[in-house]
């Protein structure tokens, strides 16, 4: 490892240059350790995998391999190691940031084959999965057992566990039942170099330092999770939801701090703002009102009683913060719709245009009102429309820019929107990213998230698990000269003086 | 940088150009926790103080030396706690004490662990210079979860000047049950009763009895009591047991002579230890504590096939092992971990293993 006076990595200073491997010789090193079949270096076989979720940033990788055993896997790493050849791990590809998409000069390490789930306790309430299981299917193995595995990112159908890990996912009911590190009780990974660590384990924590905090989150970039031992929470009995309306913003969010003042954490609270509302009830019909300026959603899960209790509580606070009209699911068919639409807000977007970029900020919740109308006055800047959807009990917003990549420069002016929403969180004293990561897409807002010492001990921080760098480079942290480079941009004024640039 | 820490960042450079080792001290009540202390005091509760409170927000930033009990007198004026539970084993325990010893009350379980609080940190590395991770949002991705890292570390990796901690409201009510119940039983119900939607909250047994703790909506609690059944427990003195598990005042944790206090971290459902001595079952079965004598292998050899881990809590030999020994690629993470806040490793050296 090459260190400067500072004890930093030099992967830390600027990207490495990967330009010259041999990638001939790689393919032949891992086709060794390999079975037929495991292996894809055709370039009409590595295209499927040239992004993720966020599919504005595409690269070809090296080769993509398809590993079925913790032994390959062992034998995959310790062979890039050997070479120096970085490597991104893949689970299903649904995230939003860029995380999993390939470095032109890697290995992609798809986890799909570890598709299975291990073992099933439903008397101690825990599941151990491969990382390739999706989220949704530890929850249908677990409901004979009237258990479940909490998070619900909405990609829930698709997305994998070791992805929900890399990400340290969140979902609708993460304010009552917490994100994805709140849920798991141990990690088994392989690092760069081919070491097998267990993190956290069976009882409800290890000895030693809390890696397992440490490694829920860290997008891919410190080990390759191998196998996951998540906790299974007991299914509520019932669930009901509150519709409320506002014919203010800033009436909606001062709403949602009253219900937590009131004591009150329902197991899901969000709030959608007049475009959104109006966006997806043409697409499900939800029964969305269409005046309001904002709807509030709120659920109580639980008991019969407490759900009861609960509703009636919720009901008199957000009378008492001046809702308008407040309905409350009659049925489970009623709730669902009530969800529906809510949960349809992204593909909404994508249909009446055609573009949307997604934003992840989270903000202190009693910054909301003046987050919304600044983000009205932008609407009118980058002359873009953007619906708002928030889980407005935790504060974390996803923004919609619309947009139309065809149009030129559209795009540029989209993403200098987001950056301006995701700069005015870090100023509100939130965060760039709430639940869908840094990856590459907002690995330049870094640089205004922290200030260099914080980077630089990142880069500290990876390099006691990947002395050389190997793991998702690029992505999660940025360089120093890229910050620097960030700084510069800015000082040139909001807009992007050089669109040629390539920027991540 | 206000005074006080400009000062700490030069001692520490002084401290770093020596290879002095520091003994950082909170309110020293947990000064019997893990191995034994070695160099200078460097005393820490000066740095005090609430820096922001906004209840409706869920979350209270404070300095590091702030007495745990001022900060939880705060809480409870809004109808709000750290649902943790930290314990506080001594009149001066802060809440950057409470956070660098990572231990959880009896809520553990149902609630979560001090890690699961914590949002956001601010450090004095090795180097002298402040850190600052996470921030004061429930939900933040940006960057490695260094603060929750910094939860159960014994001060070996820094200085922590604030925390930001999640808080959440009071359950509006609260109810314990007493059970008559052998051991085994005992942990075979805790873990029914986990598997379905119960307000359960706490559970300790001892000698004979399962004491449970119910903690919820009003309904929710009437409901469950209801159905459980058990001795109810009045109010005040349900609030003494629960106090009394929790800072390990009960005649089970009393230590005579040589004995020791083993805690045993397993999983729920394991097995009851058959190991001699006096135990207080916890967490739903998931923490174990054994007062008495015996060698530490056999403790710890009986909690690994139990699919878990031993701490010698209090008492032994604090100049040996205290936690169970980590496999070695482990080992080598954790103390280049170190290293790499801590080059000098001059922060709490040899506390928490030899070596690190």
């Amino acid at each position: 490892m090459m260190e400067t006076t500072e004890d930093l990595p030099a992967f830390a200073l600027a990207e490495v240059d990967y330009s010259g491997l041999d990638r001939a010789r790689v393919v032949q090193a891992l086709a060794k350790v390999l079975p037929v079949g495991a292996l894809l270096f055709d370039n009409e076989d590595l295209r499927p995998y040239e992004c993720d979720g966020l599919a504005s940033y595409r690269a070809v990788p090296l080769a993509v391999a398809l590993p079925s055993t913790e032994e390959e896997v062992v034998a995959i790493l310790r062979t890039c190691s050997q070479l120096g050849v970085p490597v991104v791990a893949r689970g299903a590809g649904t995230g939003l940031s860029g995380g999993a998409q390939p470095h032109p000069h890697g290995l992609l390490l798809s986890m799909a084959r570890f598709n299975r789930i291990l073992h099933l306790d439903a008397h101690a309430r825990t599941a151990v999965v491969q990382p390739g299981v999706r989220n949704l299917s530890i929850s249908e193995a677990a409901a004979p057992h009237n258990l479940y595995y909490a998070p619900d990112p909405s990609s829930q159908l698709a997305c994998t566990i070791g992805g929900n890990v890399a990400e340290n996912a969140g979902g609708v009911h993460c304010l009552k039942y917490g994100l994805t590190v709140h849920n798991l009780l141990r990690v088994r990974a392989v690092t760069m170099e081919g070491e097998i660590i267990e993190l956290g384990g069976h009882a409800l924590d290890a000895p030693g330092y809390d890696l397992l905090a440490l490694f829920t989150g860290s997008e891919g970039m410190l080990g390759v999770v191998t196998e996951v031992t998540v906790k299974l929470t007991p299914k509520p009995q019932i669930a009901r939801c509150v519709l409320a309306t506002f014919d203010d913003v800033t009436k909606a969010g001062e709403a949602v701090a009253a219900v937590i003042a009131a004591g009150i954490i329902p197991a899901g609270l969000e709030m959608m703002d007049q475009p959104a509302t109006a966006a997806v009830e043409e697409f499900v019909r939800a029964g969305y009102p269409l005046d309001a300026k904002a709807i509030l959603l709120s659920e109580a899960d639980g008991t019969p009683e407490e759900v009861a209790e609960e509703i009636a509580r919720v009901s008199e606070v957000l009378q008492a913060s001046g809702a308008g009209e407040i309905r409350v699911s009659r049925d489970e068919a009623e709730r669902l719709r009530f969800w529906a639409g809510r949960k349809a807000a992204f593909p909404a977007a994508g249909r009446i245009s055609p573009d949307y970029y997604c934003m992840d900020g989270t903000i202190p919740r009693k910054r909301l009102g003046e987050m919304l109308e600044a983000i009205q006055g932008m609407e009118g800047r980058y002359g873009l429309r953007c619906l708002n959807v928030f889980h407005a009990g935790d504060g974390n917003l996803h923004p919609l820019i619309l947009f139309d990549a065809n149009q030129p420069g559209e795009l540029e002016r989209a993403e200098a929107f987001g950056t301006e929403i995701l700069e005015l969180s870090v100023a509100f004293g939130g965060t760039i990213t709430g639940e869908h990561g840094v990856g590459i897409e907002k690995v330049g807002q870094m640089c205004v998230q922290f200030g260099e010492r914080e980077r630089k001990q990142f880069f500290r921080v990876k390099s006691a698990f990947d002395p050389d760098g190997l793991l998702n480079p690029g992505k999660a942290i940025p360089t120093l000269n890229r910050c620097a480079e960030y700084g510069r941009m800015h000082v040139q004024g909001g807009a992007l003086s050089h669109p040629e640039l390539p920027r991540f | 940088m206000n005074e006080i820490v400009a000062s700490w960042a030069e001692r520490i450079r002084a401290a770093a150009a020596d290879g002095r080792a520091l003994n950082l001290q909170g309110g020293g009540s947990k000064d019997f926790h893990g191995r034994r202390a070695v160099g200078e005091d460097f005393a820490l509760a000066e740095h005090a103080g609430v820096m922001d409170y906004e209840p409706t927000e869920l979350v209270v930033t404070v300095r590091g030396g702030t007495p745990l009990a001022e900060l939880e007198a705060l809480l409870a004026a809004q109808g709000q706690f750290l649902a943790f539970e930290p314990p506080h084993f001594g009149a001066g325990a802060t809440v950057a004490g409470c956070v660098a010893a990572g231990l959880s009350g009896p809520r553990r379980a149902s609630v979560g662990a001090v890690r699961d609080f914590v949002l956001g940190v601010k450090l004095l590395d090795g180097r002298g210079e402040v850190l600052s991770f996470g921030g004061q949002v429930m939900k933040n991705v940006a960057g490695y979860d260094v603060s929750r890292l910094v939860a159960g570390s014994l001060g070996t990796l820094g200085v922590i000047l604030e925390l930001s901690l999640k808080v959440l409201p009071r359950p509006p009510r609260e109810a314990t049950l007493r059970f008559e119940m052998a051991e085994g039983e005992a942990i075979d119900r805790l873990n029914d009763w986990g598997g379905q939607p119960l307000p359960i909250s706490a559970s300790a047994w001892n000698a004979g009895v399962l004491t449970l703790r119910l903690s919820g909506a009003e309904a929710a609690v009437a409901a469950a009591i209801t159905r459980l059944g058990g001795e109810p427990l009045a109010d005040d003195q349900a609030l003494t047991f629960w106090s009394d598990i929790k800072e390990q005042r009960t005649p089970a944790h009393d230590l005579a002579g040589h004995e020791q206090l083993w805690r045993l971290s397993l999983p729920s459902s394991a097995a009851p230890l058959r190991l001699s001595g006096r135990q207080v079952i916890e967490w739903g079965g998931a923490q174990r504590w054994l007062a008495g004598d015996l060698p530490a292998a056999q403790v710890r050899s009986r909690a690994a096939e139990l699919g878990g881990h031993a701490t010698l809590f209090r008492g032994g030999d604090r100049a040996g092992e205290v936690f169970s020994p980590l496999p070695a690629p482990l080992f080598a993470i954790h103390r280049r971990l170190k290293a790499t806040f801590d080059p000098a490793g001059i922060f709490n050296p040899g506390r928490l293993y030899q070596g690190l």
